[in-house]
């Protein structure tokens, strides 16, 4: 019979500090659903997918609905906030359905997104491209809409329908905003 | 808090393994916490990063997030990122000693 001494762990400190960090598993990859054209709904998306990337984990956005206007060449640099049903908006919806007070609104956010040296939409795409997140537009949509690839901004990785989608997020974590 | 060994001193960390004093950061210590994320060896870029980190938090109080190391590291998004394949966000101010950044961009 032979008995195996185990030799006292010198740095057990270590040891339970890799079972601490073991523990819960780490997010391998994010896929994250976009479906609004708001720039309450887009930022979201966008920030989550850079946090993603910054921390190592893999990001794709697949552009779906209005989703599609972040992505949108002529539509992307004008995005607005929702001032009508929404119902965290300090101004009551009547008087968010009056002229003027969507632009009104998204001056003032733009302001304080500014303020906070948070990039305009085309740069935080910019940045998310060059961190290596990928970009999908629902084929769906994309007809719906009456949109081409060439309508999109170059950076978009491909026009996938949601059978597609699914398949290419085989494994990751799915968010829907 | 825990402690580890990095270039045969004991330093405090904190869970996530970052150096909970930055001032006992040495490059040698550098080195060694790369090697845990397989990032051996350091290459001058990597320098060039980790530098502009310590200085930019030195000057500022906080760690830079990615943004701010690409515009004015010198080291552009893209490359950050082949430096740090596992995160550019976290891994380099944990290999440059200081806290996790707080920023999402």
């Amino acid at each position: 019979m032979t008995t195996t001494i185990l030799e006292p762990h010198t740095e057990p400190h270590i040891a339970d500090l890799e079972k601490q960090m073991t523990a819960k598993p780490p997010i391998q990859a994010v896929s994250i659903i976009l479906s609004k054209g708001s720039l309450d709904m887009v930022y979201p998306a966008l920030i989550l997918a850079n946090g993603a990337r910054m921390s190592g984990i893999d990001a794709t956005i697949f552009f779906t609905f209005w989703g599609l206007d972040a992505i949108t060449e002529k539509k992307l640099d004008n995005l607005h906030v929702a001032t009508v049903g929404n119902p965290a908006f300090p101004i009551p919806t009547m008087l968010g359905g009056l002229p003027g007070m969507e632009s009104l609104a998204s001056a003032f956010m733009k302001r304080g997104i500014e303020k906070l040296d948070i990039p305009p939409i085309r740069e935080m795409l910019e940045i998310l491209k060059d961190s290596g997140a990928k970009f999908y537009a629902c084929r769906m949509a994309m007809e719906m809409f009456n949109l081409k690839q060439t309508d999109l901004i170059p950076q978009v990785d491909g026009v996938l329908s949601v059978i597609d989608f699914f398949d290419n997020a085989a494994g990751s974590q799915l968010l829907f905003i | 808090m825990p402690l580890r060994t990095y270039a045969g001193q004991s330093l405090s960390v904190n869970e996530e393994g970052f150096l909970s004093d930055s001032a006992q950061w040495t490059p040698a210590v550098a080195e060694e916490i790369a090697k845990e994320s397989g990032l051996i060896p350091l290459k001058e870029k990597h320098w060039q990063v980790i530098t502009f980190c310590r200085e930019d938090a030195a000057r500022e109080g906080q760690p830079p997030g990615v943004r701010r190391i690409a515009k004015l590291s010198g080291v552009g998004m893209k490359e950050l990122y082949e430096l740090f394949p596992k995160g550019p966000g976290k891994l380099a101010a944990r290999i440059a000693g200081l806290p996790k950044p707080t920023g999402c961009i």
